[in-house]
């Protein structure tokens, strides 16, 4: 795999973005902040395979962590509570 | 950013999750392995099942259960990649409905 972007700890914002076509990431963390939790590997791009394509070059997939409390207006749960949502790289951008 | 509708996670609802089991009927049995019969033969990837069921009309998207998501998207795909023709489609539909009335 070409060289990953992100290592576990970096700060990370998820881009803004709502294309028309197929992707995995879902609207609730889209824009938000969170960090890397891990580096699962490099796969093919869901984006592409969705039509037919190849789905290469493979993307980065990470773990992201975001508190729940930066991800909710109103959280009511403990300020400790985490959830975790898998993202391809070319979806974050150093926060 | 509003979601779309297959994009659910996180919506509000006060309503708590259904956690019955669900009762499945032969044919969603039948329509949950074809896509990874599909994909062995190497005409489908689950990467275009999920953007089949992501086409889907909002009203279509909301009104259909899951399997029958499943078996639009898997329709749309089996045309779109010139596997079957809607004609033979609806023929044996047809066919199957007479013998069931």
């Amino acid at each position: 795999m070409a060289t990953a972007r992100y290592a576990p700890g970096d700060r990370v914002r998820v881009r803004r973005d709502a294309p028309a076509g197929h992707h995995r990431t879902p609207w609730y963390v889209k824009g938000k902040t969170g960090w890397v939790d891990a580096l699962y590997g490099a796969f093919r791009n869901p984006e592409t395979l969705a039509y037919g394509g190849s789905g290469v070059p493979e993307r980065a997939l990470y773990r992201v962590q975001f508190n729940q409390a930066d991800t909710w207006e109103n959280y009511g749960g403990s300020p400790n509570d985490k959830v975790c949502v898998d993202i391809y790289e070319h979806w974050l951008e150093p926060a | 950013m509003a979601p779309r509708a297959h994009d659910r996670g996180g919506w509000p609802n006060d309503r708590p999750i259904d956690r019955r089991e669900h009762q499945w009927m032969d044919w969603e049995r039948q329509a949950q392995v074809l896509p990874g019969i599909l994909a062995r033969k190497g005409l489908m990837v689950t990467d275009e099942l999920r953007r089949g069921i992501e086409a889907l009309l909002v009203e279509q998207y909301e009104s259909l259960s899951y399997h029958e998501r499943w078996s639009v998207s898997l329709e749309t795909l089996l045309i779109e990649k010139g596997i079957l023709t809607g004609e033979e489609i609806d023929a044996k539909a047809g066919a199957i409905e007479r013998r069931w009335s």
